[in-house]
């Protein structure tokens, strides 16, 4: 790719994730997207943070992980607690989150990383649950059963939020996109597609596989700690087991590999779930319905691995201007 | 002394009472998993169904040791059908998809029992209160046993005898072994892979569905996620005993269940949830194939 390409695929990406972040910032500001709208595309923003971190795992490393939302709530906790007890400003906290959260998630994957076979999901699971049980009797730092309330300016100004979710958000796929093209990113979709294959290529399997599930812990992280803020409130429940499936199901149905495909479909579902509530029992049978359905009849999720790709979309829109005109017109705008 | 030693016996006791259902529930997740590679993360909810068609009758007949076991044959027959049910329709199409797909699909098998249950008028989401036999005490000394305990520990006691004499006596149990051992060797054979499969999954929601009543019996409240705490617990019951060891699932149950009732009384009842899994992770860092498991080597 040339340097000019480069640039303007660069400006491209730019634009859009700018446009991303400020559009509806300022449609919320204006009360153009009403505050419950303004909501629940925002905790959209968090559940796309937290499907990327699974995706990490289970699509990119190829290992299963059951228990994302225990990452997700030492995130959260941490931050409340460096926030209010250390004195730490949000936003330090916030980074800080992620980096204890990252933490945890070397110490959970030093056993466990070692095995093959199923033990990671296990392992995970009972991870998430240990959390909890942590969480709940840990009462003079996270607040017990009941716990902790946590209201920041994030709480308040619902276009504020969007931003620093939305631009978190874009962030980090940018971010994880980078990591995937590197030596690293290309040594654990080695270490994916055939284990012995790359060990025996002089890839450091158990290496490879701890840096994954370590970046994707620090994903994790970071969600929960623009979750705490956010909704000004967590409870130990945010570890619980089901949040952990919600963001697996993500995932699955975006594409596993796929980080558009887990943005995607983190944001169509967790809008779908609201915009089903009419239905309301009988919406807790839609997700593994359709769960099941994609196993059986789509098993690489609705994309792939596949990628949505706005630089390809241009150049796709550039090429239908015309057969010998289509550079021109692409430099032309 | 002497009553640190009276309350040892007594979690002893409690231990083996909660360690035999946590044994029955994880040698289905064994048999399982030895048979088709799949952690079948819908097994505590057919658990849950069990005890609900138990429910059912309980309350039709009123609490009896009769009714105790026509609860228990009912939810034998109940869950032995939607076991196959689920293996013929979730597990079956994707035998030869990689093993994620057949691990989510297990999950969602799950999410769809539990939510389900919550949906269904007769069973709804509400907790309900299990018909059962007024509790006697049987004073041993410095310690006691009730009457649930013992129905427990025995009938428990039963069916693991009742499945060691299938697995190894019998000709189906010789073609389970043979399936585990290796799948397409036994088809080869002979051995009708798909029917052996079957009844490894109605086998073990029959055990399931006892340990559901029992377990209900024993902590008499029941709601449709009731099913998922004991699932989780008697599957690291099984990967302790070694996954895929019919005898160390056996093992495992009653390990755990033991360690349980001594983190309850000694340590904090707060705890005890965690402990299961505390032990699963040290397990996984000293003896990862479990304490009967057996090492699979990986051929290039």
């Amino acid at each position: 790719m040339t340097a000019r390409a480069r640039r303007k695929n660069l400006a491209v990406l730019g634009a859009v994730s700018v446009a991303l972040v400020a559009v509806p910032a300022v449609l919320i500001r204006f009360g153009i997207i009403d505050a419950y709208t303004a909501q629940i595309l925002t905790v959209a923003g968090i559940n796309a943070i937290l499907a990327l971190s699974v995706n990490i795992i289970s699509g990119i490393t190829g290992q299963l992980s059951l228990g994302q939302a225990g990452f997700m709530a030492i995130g959260a906790y941490s931050c409340i607690f460096l926030t209010q007890s250390v004195g730490l400003p949000l936003p330090v906290s916030v980074v800080a989150g992620g980096l204890v959260s990252a933490f945890a998630g070397f110490l959970t994957g030093f056993p466990t990383l070692k095995l093959t076979g199923d033990y990671l999901a296990i392992v995970t699971l009972g991870f998430g649950e240990i959390i909890r049980v942590v969480l709940v009797n840990l009462k003079s730092v996270t607040g017990g059963p009941n716990g902790k309330q946590f209201t920041t300016a994030l709480t308040a100004y619902a276009d504020l939020a969007w931003v620093v979710v939305i631009g978190s958000l874009v962030a980090v796929v940018a971010l994880l996109q980078n990591f995937l093209r590197s030596t690293y990113g290309r040594a654990i979709l080695a270490v994916r597609e055939d284990e012995i294959a790359a060990a025996s290529s002089g890839v450091d399997v158990f290496r490879y596989k701890m840096a994954g599930f370590v970046v994707a812990a620090f994903t994790a992280g970071i969600g929960g700690a623009l979750y705490a803020p956010f909704i000004g409130f967590v409870k130990p429940d945010i570890s619980s087991f089901n949040r952990s499936v919600d963001y697996l199901i993500y995932v699955v149905l975006g594409g596993m590999g796929s980080v558009t495909g887990s943005v995607l479909a983190a944001f169509v579902l967790t809008y779908l779930q609201e915009f089903l509530r009419f239905l309301s029992e009988f919406r807790l049978l839609f997700y593994p319905v359709i769960l099941i359905l994609v196993m059986l009849f789509r098993p690489q999720g609705l994309l792939g691995t596949r990628e949505f790709s706005f630089t390809a979309l241009a150049a796709r829109l550039a090429r239908a201007r015309g057969n010998g005109r289509a550079r021109d017109a692409g430099e032309g705008r | 002394m002497g009553d640190f030693w009276g309350m040892f016996l007594q979690q002893l006791i409690n231990g083996l009472s909660l360690g035999s259902i946590y044994a029955l529930i994880a040698l289905g997740y064994t048999m399982v998993y030895g048979i088709v590679m799949l952690i079948n993360f819908a097994h505590g909810d057919v658990l849950m169904v069990g005890a609900y068609a138990g429910f059912f009758v309980l309350s039709a007949l009123g609490a009896s040791p009769l009714a105790l076991a026509l609860a228990c044959a009912c939810a034998m027959v109940v869950c032995a059908a939607m076991g196959m049910t689920i293996e013929r329709l979730a597990y079956r199409p994707l035998r030869a998809a990689p093993r994620l797909n057949s691990l989510i699909t297990a999950i969602a098998v799950s999410l769809i029992l539990q939510n389900g249950a919550r949906i269904l008028p007769f069973v709804g989401p509400n907790p309900r209160q299990y018909p059962t036999m007024p509790t006697v005490m049987v004073p041993f000394g410095s310690f006691s046993v009730s009457n649930v305990q013992l129905v427990v520990i025995l009938v428990s006691l039963a069916l693991m005898a009742a499945l060691t004499y299938v697995i190894n006596w019998t000709r189906v149990g010789k073609a389970m072994r043979a399936v585990s051992y290796d799948l397409r060797a036994a088809s080869l054979m002979g051995v009708s892979v798909n029917r052996v499969i079957s009844f490894t999954f109605a086998l073990g929601s029959v055990l399931a569905a006892a340990g559901g009543i029992l377990f209900a019996t024993a902590y008499p409240q029941i709601d449709p996620t009731m099913g998922a705490m004991p699932g989780l617990k008697a599957f690291v019951a099984a990967v302790l005993g070694g996954i895929g060891s019919v005898p160390g699932a056996m093992l495992g149950g009653y390990i755990l269940g033991v360690a349980e009732t001594m983190t309850k009384g000694f340590i904090s009842s707060q705890f005890s949830d965690a402990i299961s899994f505390a032990i699963l992770i040290l397990i996984l860092l000293v003896k990862p194939t479990g304490i009967m498991g057996t090492k699979a080597r990986v051929k290039v």
